[in-house]
């Protein structure tokens, strides 16, 4: 579904993010995105959505150069795909129902449909009970599954999640990994940038190492660092 | 579009209007007030056109005769002066008749002219109308050249000096209303960007929904042109009900000098003033939407 052909990203400061990546990421799989800071993580996963463009080489989405979309192509790019952040970009203004809505009214929705698709992603995500209130009034990780709501609302193929549990403490964290596991069994694929350990350790997924813009390790159902 | 996706648009622009509070009015008053200044020189422009108009047609020649001149040469002169090319009425008014004339305009007080009758100062005079307008100088030269022709008036520099006076006060009010109006088109552009920059984050979060560029613009272009319209319509009204109180006292005080009450005329240009105040809201936000919008 996704394929980096010799991807090379150089910021405008100099700052060579990505090296000449080559990856195939397959329809249905859950990834895990695993380095330091620096590494070229999030830079890999801006070039998916079209935040940035490739210095060299090609990002194929579904078969499509990236990089060549008109620009009036990009929105509908983007909602195919969902994103999870570390902060949760949640309007606080907004209650959870009309957070969750707002992805949906972007794309210009009708009144129907929103009625009908929000309650049954509160549902999935186990909010439904808290629709009226505003994000503030939850915890972290009531939050985050609003975050998660909100991404999954349009359906998309592909959900990138930054982070996701890098500001939640262990225990909610693993709630929301049977999440994601559960919506990447009902055919969604993900890509998961993290830090935690433990988490990529016992859920035995495909793991991509990057470390200084390269790929130094790209295992199936592999841990978080290498085995001695 | 869907009518939920319009009635987001509207919400979100009555939203930032509220947030912007002072702004908000600051911009959409600087509006009124450039737009209160085009619509008052329009309407002096209008009437003066027209009052040059009604004094153009209304210019006849009168050419004062020696006195002393027999009958013959009296009809002679008349003679000449309707062959003259553009002439097309020639009316001989004599003295006794100049002076009865004269004695009607003065009404109640006309007194003053007793005991004239037996050494009437007025001269013999014709009156002639010419087909056009232009055409009045030159027939007034060719008439003061001919002999027994004392003296010819034609209301001189009149109907230019009114020209002048339009065209001065049409450069200082356009001259006025472009200095204005770009206040107000700054004003707007400065409220559409603290809108920009007060919902930033939400824009960034639109951007990675999928929203289109024209969604997440569109709020704020409403809000520019909402600034505008309250502005004009501020602005409209203010014009009209200060007009029609003037047409009113001018009625009253100077009915000699007609002002234009055409209801079309008046709709037309509280029109243009509304239609101008929604472009200035659009020109100010669409600046503020293209350098401090990049979506």
């Amino acid at each position: 579904m996704i394929r980096f052909y010799g991807v090379t990203k150089v910021y405008p400061n100099g700052v060579k993010a990505l090296d000449n990546i080559n990856l195939h990421i397959k329809k249905g799989e859950f990834l895990f995105l695993v380095g330091p800071s620096g590494a070229g993580k999030s830079t890999l996963t801006r070039l998916i959505f079209r935040e940035e463009l490739p210095t060299r080489g090609q990002v194929l989405f579904n078969g499509r150069n990236v990089a060549r979309m008109r620009s009036r192509e990009v929105p509908y790019l983007r909602r195919r795909i969902g994103m999870v952040f570390q902060d949760f970009r949640l309007l606080p203004q907004k209650t959870v129902f009309e957070n969750v809505a707002f992805a949906l009214e972007v794309t210009g929705a009708s009144s129907r449909d929103i009625k009908r698709r929000v309650p049954e992603v509160l549902k999935l995500v186990g909010l439904e009970d808290k629709a009226g209130m505003l994000p503030a009034h939850l915890s972290g990780g009531e939050q985050q599954r609003v975050g998660i709501a909100r991404a999954i609302v349009n359906n998309p193929v592909l959900l990138i999640a930054d982070e996701p549990t890098g500001n939640l403490d262990p225990e909610t964290s693993w709630g929301l990994m049977e999440l994601f596991q559960q919506i990447n069994k009902a055919g969604t694929t993900i890509i998961m940038i993290t830090h935690a350990r433990e988490i990529v350790d016992a859920m035995k997924k495909r793991v991509v190492a990057l470390e200084s813009g390269r790929i130094v390790r790209d295992e199936e159902g592999g841990g978080y660092s290498r085995e001695d | 579009m869907r009518i939920r996706t319009i009635a987001y648009y509207f919400r979100e622009a009555f939203l930032s209007i509220f947030r912007n509070g002072w702004l908000s009015l600051a911009a959409a008053a600087t509006v009124a007030i450039s737009l209160v200044i085009l619509g008052c020189s329009l309407l002096v422009v209008v009437n003066t056109d027209r009052l040059a108009d009604q004094l153009e047609s209304s210019v006849e020649i009168s050419a004062f005769l020696k006195d002393g001149l027999e009958q013959e040469e009296i009809r002679e002169l008349n003679d000449k002066i309707r062959f003259l090319p553009g002439v097309v009425e020639v009316q001989f008014v004599p003295k006794e008749e100049a002076l009865q004339e004269m004695r009607r305009s003065f009404g109640s007080r006309q007194d003053i002219l007793d005991g004239l009758e037996d050494d009437n100062p007025l001269p013999d005079t014709f009156r002639i109308k010419t087909r056009r307008a232009d055409q009045v100088v030159e027939v007034a030269r060719k008439i003061s050249s001919l002999d027994g022709v004392e003296d010819v008036r034609y209301g001189q520099g009149l109907v230019e000096r009114l020209v002048v006076v339009t065209r001065w006060i049409r450069v200082v009010g356009v001259g006025a209303m472009i200095l204005v109006g770009a206040a107000a088109i700054f004003l707007i552009s400065t409220t559409i960007r603290l809108s920009v920059f007060a919902r930033r984050r939400e824009i960034g979060i639109m951007k990675y929904l999928g929203a289109t560029n024209w969604f997440v613009r569109f709020p704020f272009l409403i809000e520019g042109m909402v600034l505008g319209l309250l502005g004009s319509l501020l602005a409209a009204a203010l014009v009209y009900t200060g007009y029609l109180s003037l047409v009113e006292h001018m009625a009253r005080a100077m009915p000699f000098i007609p002002l234009v009450s055409d209801g079309q005329v008046i709709f037309r240009l509280l029109a243009a003033l509304v239609g101008l105040g929604l472009g200035i809201g659009a020109l100010g936000s669409t600046i503020s939407i293209h350098r401090f919008l990049n979506v």
